[in-house]
This record gives C-alpha cells, sequence and structure tokens, in this order.
C-alpha cells in the first residue's frame, strides 16, 4: 500500500517535471551557453571560439573570459545605429498597428453576436498561412514595376513608378500586415466584454460621442491596447525576415545584424554578444508582458 | 455590445479584411499566370505547378518539413498538456515563477535569439545539426502555444466534474483519462495543429540548426526569393494556401457537427 502511494506521488510529480526539465535544457541552458560564448573570443576553429569548456581547468577556463565583444559593441557605432533604428521602427509599427487594429477590433466587438465568430476566424486564418509566403506577396506588389504601382498608373494617380520596396516604408507595411491579427485580437477580447450601458449612460447625460469614447471606451481597453502593443512590439524589435526580405540595405536592425555576423562574418562570440544585447533591450518589455498575460488568464478563470 | 454597425464600423471592417487577404489573393492568381514575369499577367497557364512536382530539391524540403512538423507538433502536444496541467493543478510547487517565465518566454523572444541559442547548445553537447536538431529546437518553441491554448481551456471548464469522478472513486490518472481529457481534446487538437503550422513555416529557428543533410521548405524558399521572384515560388505557396484552407474547413466543420450533436444530446 506504502509502495503503491510512492509510486502515485512519483508519477503525479512528473507532470510538472517533464516539461520543467525540458524547457530547462533547451531553454534556459542554452541561454548560458549564449552568455558563455559572449564573453569568449573568435577562433579558426572547430567550434569557432576559445576558450572551449574543460572540467580539469575550470580557472584557466574563467580566466580567458573577457568582455572584449561588448567593447566591440559600444566602440562601433554600427551597433548603437542597429538598435536604436529597430527600436524605431517597432515603436513606430507599434504605433501604427493600434491605428490600424483598434478601428477594426472595435467594429468587429458591435457586430451583431452571431457574426463575432467568423470575423474572428477572418482574422486568425492569415496567421495560420506562411509568414514568408505573405511578405514575399509584397515584393510582387511594392517594387517599382509591381501591382500597385500598375494600378495607381492604370487610375492616372501617379505619373512614373513608386519606389517602396527596399525602403522602411516597406517594412513598415509588411510588420503591420504581418502582425495586425496580434494586435486585433487582444483589443476586440477587451472590447467585447465591454459594458455597453456605460457609454448609454454617457450619451444620455449629454456627453458628446467622442468625449464618451475617449473617457470610458479607451481606458476600458487599456488591457487589451497594453496586450497587443507588446505582443506586437517585442518580437518586432528583434525581427529578421521583413528587414531582410523588404527593406533596403541601409534599414538597420538588430536581428538583421545578428544574422550576419553569424552567417556572413561567422563571427560566433559577437552573434552572441548581440543576442546578449538584444536580450538586455527586451528583458522589461517581457517581464511585463507575461505579468499581463498571467493576470489576464487568472481574471478569466 | 450590440449596436447597429455605423458606416465607420462597415469601411473599417471591409478595409482591414481587404488589406489582409488582397496579397494572398493576388499571389494565388499569380501563379497561374503563363509569364515568367511574376507581375505581368500573361494568361491561364498551370505550368509552374508542374514544374514545381518536376523540382526535386524543392519536394524533398518539403517532405522532411513534414516529416519534422508531424513530429516536433506531436511531442510538444504531450509537453505542453503536462506544462498546462501543472500550471493549472499543481497550485504553487517549487520554481513555478520560473517555470511560467519558460513558458511565456520563447513566445515572443525574437526567433535569431531562440535559433542562436540552441545551435550553440547543440554545439556544445556535440550533435550534428540536421533532422534531429530542428526537431528539438521547434518542439521547445511550439509547446509554449501548445501550453496557453490548452491551461485556457484548462480554466474555464467545469471543475467539479473532476471532482464529482473523484468523490465516486475514480483515482486521479482514471478521472483524467475519463473525464478530463475528452473535454480539454478540442484545446489539444488546436494545439497541436498551430505547433504543426509554425514548425511547417519557421525560416529563422530551422536556418540556425539546418545541416548539411536536412533543408527545410521555408529554407528553400527564402534562398529563391533572394534570388529574385519566382513563379515556382508562387505556386508552392498557393498550394502551402490551399492546404491551410481546407484543413481550416475541415476543422471547422467538424467542430460545428460535435456541437450540433451534443446539443441534440442535452434536448
Amino acid at each position: 500500500m506504502l509502495a503503491r502511494s510512492v509510486s502515485k506521488r512519483f508519477a503525479s510529480a512528473l507532470v510538472p517535471a517533464v516539461p520543467y526539465l525540458w524547457l530547462g535544457l533547451l531553454f534556459l541552458v542554452p541561454f548560458l551557453i549564449v552568455l558563455k560564448i559572449s564573453l569568449s573570443d573568435p577562433a579558426v576553429a572547430q567550434p569557432p571560439y576559445r576558450p572551449v569548456f574543460e572540467w580539469g581547468d575550470i580557472l584557466g577556463f574563467l580566466s580567458q573570459l573577457d568582455l572584449e565583444n561588448f567593447e566591440t559593441l559600444i566602440g562601433d557605432d554600427l551597433y548603437l545605429r542597429a538598435t536604436l533604428s529597430s527600436v524605431r521602427i517597432a515603436a513606430i509599427s507599434t504605433v501604427l498597428l493600434l491605428l490600424v487594429g483598434f478601428p477594426v477590433a472595435y467594429a468587429m466587438a458591435r457586430a451583431p453576436a452571431r457574426r463575432r465568430p467568423l470575423l474572428v476566424a477572418l482574422v486568425i486564418l492569415p496567421f495560420w498561412t506562411s509568414f514568408l509566403i505573405r511578405i514575399y506577396a509584397w515584393i510582387a506588389i511594392l517594387k517599382p514595376e509591381g501591382l500597385l504601382t500598375q494600378v495607381l498608373t492604370g487610375m492616372g494617380l501617379i505619373g512614373k513608378p513608386l519606389a517602396i520596396l527596399n525602403t522602411e516604408a516597406a517594412v513598415y507595411i509588411g510588420i503591420v500586415y504581418a502582425y495586425l491579427p496580434f494586435m486585433v485580437l487582444p483589443l476586440y477580447a477587451t472590447l467585447e466584454k465591454m459594458d455597453d450601458t456605460l457609454i448609454e449612460a454617457a450619451l444620455d447625460l449629454g456627453c458628446p460621442p467622442w468625449r464618451a469614447f475617449w473617457t470610458i471606451t479607451v481606458p476600458l481597453a487599456m488591457p487589451g491596447v497594453v496586450a497587443g502593443s507588446l505582443l506586437c512590439f517585442i518580437p518586432a524589435v528583434g525581427e529578421f525576415v521583413i528587414p531582410d526580405l523588404l527593406g533596403g540595405s541601409e534599414t538597420l536592425m538588430i536581428g538583421r545584424q545578428l544574422w550576419s555576423e553569424f552567417f556572413s562574418n561567422r563571427d560566433w562570440p559577437l552573434a552572441s554578444a548581440v543576442a546578449i544585447l538584444l536580450l538586455i533591450l527586451l528583458v522589461v518589455p517581457i517581464v511585463i508582458y507575461r505579468d499581463v498575460e498571467a493576470r489576464r488568464l487568472e481574471t478569466r478563470s | 455590445m450590440t449596436r447597429r454597425l455605423s458606416l465607420f464600423n462597415i469601411t473599417s471592417l471591409v478595409l482591414g479584411f481587404a488589406f489582409l487577404y488582397l496579397p494572398i489573393l493576388l499571389l494565388i492568381v499569380y501563379s497561374f499566370n503563363a509569364s515568367r514575369l511574376v507581375t505581368v499577367w500573361g494568361g491561364f497557364s498551370t505550368q509552374w505547378y508542374v514544374a514545381l512536382f518536376r523540382n526535386e530539391a524543392l519536394m524533398e524540403a518539403a517532405w522532411v518539413t513534414l516529416r519534422i512538423a508531424l513530429l516536433s507538433a506531436a511531442l510538444s502536444t504531450v509537453l505542453g498538456t503536462l506544462a498546462a496541467l501543472a500550471l493549472t493543478r499543481y497550485g504553487r510547487f517549487p520554481g513555478r515563477t520560473l517555470f511560467t517565465g519558460m513558458v511565456y518566454a520563447p513566445m515572443v523572444m525574437p526567433e535569431v535569439i531562440t535559433g542562436l541559442s540552441l545551435l550553440l547548445f547543440f554545439v556544445a553537447i556535440g550533435l550534428d545539426r540536421g533532422f534531429w536538431t530542428i526537431t528539438l529546437a521547434h518542439t521547445t518553441l511550439t509547446m509554449c502555444f501548445v501550453t496557453v491554448v490548452v491551461q485556457a481551456r484548462l480554466m474555464s471548464f467545469d471543475r467539479s466534474l473532476e471532482e464529482a469522478a473523484m468523490d465516486l472513486g475514480a483515482p486521479p490518472l482514471r478521472t483524467f483519462f475519463s473525464v478530463t481529457l475528452p473535454l480539454i481534446a478540442p484545446s489539444i487538437v488546436a494545439g497541436f495543429l498551430l505547433a504543426f503550422t509554425l514548425s511547417m513555416d519557421d525560416l529563422v529557428i530551422a536556418s540556425f540548426n539546418a545541416g548539411p543533410g536536412a533543408t527545410t521548405l521555408p529554407i528553400k524558399i527564402y534562398s529563391q526569393v533572394r534570388l529574385g521572384l519566382s513563379p515556382e515560388v508562387n505556386a508552392a505557396s498557393a498550394i502551402l494556401i490551399g492546404i491551410v484552407a481546407v484543413g481550416v474547413a475541415t476543422a471547422t466543420f467538424l467542430s460545428k457537427r460535435s456541437t450540433l450533436r451534443s446539443q441534440r444530446n442535452a434536448h
């Protein structure tokens, strides 16, 4: 009997233990390795960095680690510019996403209840199709002799081809397009729960509609605004595919920098240092996002 | 909120959905273009589909991608469901905060960081890059999405059903398999599908962890796109979109039918 209850206890402890160990091994440990390699030096060897960890000589190993890569990052203003430009592009995109996403989410929340599941499905559906393909589709639309130019020339609106592809504008279009569902869904979730009688009461008391919107709807939608903005801002800062395919060579972004340090320059230690820099940049928004999400799930239950 | 939609609301919906769907529709239309020039219409043709199926490198990559997606989605569904159970049914266990952090972080973490850190880990333990490294990497990423989907369902359903089973003497495992699991099954299926598409779609993490032996479809498509637009890629994209559309339609149909059936049984 006792043996049985012990084995039951053990089985029950496996439920959290298995995913815990998995994430510890394949999420946490890899981070520590990135941290260690960011303090190493590049080498023409396999693996291409020095020192390589050895149990016998831990002190010798530790003494070889240094902050040289981070000095490079600070000394070369390329990385500073890439960092600032990533944050700027992500922030502008997030504002644009709010401007595009809010009216859509608002209209969805006001639609008749039986239509809403279909509208939600229509917002989610593009997310199921390949991200890479959706970005690729925009190349054909935005390039100088592309479809947008053809349509606008046909309507007689423009005389010469538009040069949008390979500019920052194309990156904004790509980010807004790809991330729109991530903005609309959290906004819709909060707007849908909103009590309509609050607005009616305000209007009955003589409040103009725009003021009712600003003093009632917007504050009540704030949790959705925060969740949606973080959900878009955080991955946008480290975005690689969109600036690489739609942006020009002068569109600096930190994710793209990491990619080229790794794949073109084969400087693994410097790529790791860029990853640490990007992570430091995102720690605060990620922690806030985690709290917002955890609270949202808890209030729902 | 249920009121009549204003003109502004209708315009936002129409423009919003046009923005989301027009690029995809254009891509499908132009995959049937006879002209090699991707943006000039040269008449209807299915030649790019034929060319696509003759392209052995692309077909091989598609097969590898499919196998990785199935395997990693299956693994991540099991791990994600366990993690969701741990988060909803285990209260405060030691290290819970770290655990929640590890579940939420990979979802928002830029893919370049996840890809790089996993690659450095595989190099450190001496695992050769290829099929298995991509599978492990995708499992780690997608199990977090499964966790969130299943967790939402576990939190919203009626706990008294589980309690009733336990009160009637069902052991915990039996309760789980005959009460909890059927109730959360739709979310587990949704989690599996989400994990599957995320894996099929991933370029960045796969690029870091791919070896000479295993190239996935997104890696192939990306390298072709970098060389310029190609009508074959249009055809491949249209097929992928078609598969997704059929899949989503089937899932909707099945869930509609099961709701109808349960409603009928209730009466």
